[in-house]
């Protein structure tokens, strides 16, 4: 297994270290993981998959709590809403 | 349509936390079928997360994952109930698939969560719960070189800080809400529990040097997209600490929301169960932190007493009651020297957002009576999270108390609620 991976996150590419969750990578290439209902950049708060203030759009998939999601290669990470 | 699968077990514990594993290798070592179904990746639950490789428990917790896989115990992880349809049944989704659980017994852990609470600024990128920061460290987040402020309330705070410190982050300051005559009372008491002492003597070991304030608590949190520094209060003067994150825990909070969905009475806040962990459902046990904070130490106890219980092996529970008066008595001790000063009630200002789904403003709250009628009227609580972070909230600040749970009791995919299981056949085996 590699140590590390890439995932792309608002279309730039992120590496990031082998079983970091996908709320990782988005930290990491220093975007909100969602816009809130009058427009507030968010992050992570619970980290465990309670609080929702980590959903983004996980391969087309959205509303993903990315706190609980693995990254995998050439994952597509877009900010929620 | 998500792949639907059935399976029968003789107890189904929900939550793979210490107190669910205690109790599914209790009720597995008698050759019952047990499964535990968790929504994280991996068994452990919060406080073992990343497995047994590090931290105070790291013996206990190896020997209790180690005790887990030759149990015979089928794991269901990443897998989130969201639905009780019936007596006897649970649903749970996973990314793709769906399943219906049957039980003769059920063992709710549960767990439980942060407290968080409001201040001006709390909503900014990298306010995160103590828990929550260290929850993301260990999936991955560098903190090598990160100035970080530990604050709010309870042993949390140590042990994250302890942990951050170790993984190369640099510890700003650590703020605890309680003052220090209850943090001394408290030290004199643990005499009667020597293994808490050395766990204690061993963090303060690991956090030597990192300035810990009592009777301190942050009043905002500063910064333009995302958070550059923190105000704290401490001894009636306010300070700007520079700081990369601020990691902010005010005590727990036990998730109480399956157990009420299933039907358990609650009282004074926690799931109300008998000698047997048995909650006012037959057959429906509870253990763990839903019955009262009280640490893993507690957790594994009444996990032990509920797993051989839901196994029908009574009589063997009786040992454990000692232990478990014991640590439950460490448990009052920990809610009176941790309680919330009034003061925090007063942290957030007209515009501070109290429900940060629905972005609700405290101003708008505080004309409101109750929750519900705070739910009716704002949307407060309404969001994704169903009030799991501003409800607890508001029972700080308005002595609100949620009233009632519906399902599903986690958002789910439309599909899943309308999946119906006629004619499909029972999976055997172990499922992946």
């Amino acid at each position: 297994m590699p140590s590390e991976l890439t995932v792309r996150v608002n279309g730039a590419a992120v590496s990031v270290p082998a079983g970091a969750t996908v709320a990782v990578a988005m930290a990491i290439s220093g975007q909100p993981c969602r816009s809130s209902v009058t427009g507030e950049p968010r992050g992570p708060l619970c980290g465990m998959g309670i609080c929702f203030e980590c959903r983004a759009v996980v391969n087309g998939i959205p509303h993903s709590r990315t706190c609980q999601l693995l990254c995998e290669p050439n994952m597509e990470v877009k900010t929620d809403e | 349509m998500n792949n639907y699968s059935r399976k029968r077990f003789d107890v189904l514990v929900v939550g793979g936390g210490p107190a669910g594993i205690a109790a599914a290798v209790r009720a597995a070592e008698s050759g019952a079928c047990v499964g535990i179904v968790d929504e994280n990746v991996t068994p452990g639950g919060q406080i073992w997360r990343g497995g047994a490789s590090e931290g105070p428990h790291s013996s206990e917790a190896s020997s209790w994952l180690v005790q887990l896989k030759t149990a015979g115990v089928i794991l269901l992880c990443g897998k989130r109930v969201f639905h009780h349809p019936e007596a006897g049944v649970l649903m749970a989704e996973g990314l793709d698939d769906v399943w219906e659980l049957s039980y003769r017994n059920l063992v709710l852990a549960t767990g439980a969560r942060e407290r968080f609470l409001p201040f001006p600024g709390w909503t900014l990128p990298n306010v995160m719960g103590a828990g929550g920061l260290q929850a993301l460290v260990k999936s991955g987040l560098p903190i090598r070189g990160e100035r970080v402020v530990v604050a709010g309330t309870g042993p949390l705070l140590l042990a994250v800080a302890s942990y951050l410190r170790k993984q190369g982050a640099e510890i700003a300051l650590i703020c605890e809400q309680a003052a220090w005559r209850k943090l001394v009372r408290f030290a004199m008491m643990l005499i009667r529990y020597p293994e808490k002492i050395r766990q204690g003597l061993q963090l303060r070991k690991d956090i030597a040097g990192v300035p810990l304030a009592a009777g301190c608590w942050p009043v905002a949190a500063h910064g333009k997209r995302t958070l550059e520094a923190v105000t704290i209060l401490r001894a009636g003067k306010s300070e700007t600490v520079k700081c990369d994150y601020l990691a902010c825990g005010f005590h727990l909070v036990p998730n109480t929301e399956l157990p009420i969905l299933v039907g358990c009475r609650i009282r004074n806040g926690y799931v109300q169960v008998d000698e047997l962990q048995q909650t006012t459902v037959q057959g429906v046990f509870c253990a763990g932190e839903p019955t009262g904070i009280g640490g893993v130490a507690l957790a594994l106890i009444e996990g032990q007493i509920a797993g051989l219980a839901a196994a029908g092996r009574t009589s063997e529970t009786r040992a454990l009651f000692p232990k478990r008066e014991r640590f439950r008595r460490f448990a009052r001790l920990l809610d009176q020297t941790f309680c919330l000063r009034p003061e925090l009630r007063s942290l957030p200002s007209a515009d501070t957002l109290i429900c940060r789904c629905e972005d609700v403003p405290y101003s708008r709250l505080r004309e409101h009576t109750s929750w519900r009628a705070a739910k009716l009227h704002t949307r407060c609580g309404m969001g994704p999270c169903q009030g799991r972070i501003c409800g607890p909230a508001t029972q700080v600040l308005f002595k609100w108390n949620p009233d009632s749970v519906r399902p599903p009791v986690f958002p789910a995919r439309v599909e899943n609620l309308a999946a119906q299981p006629q004619s499909i056949p029972e999976v055997t085996g172990e499922p992946q």
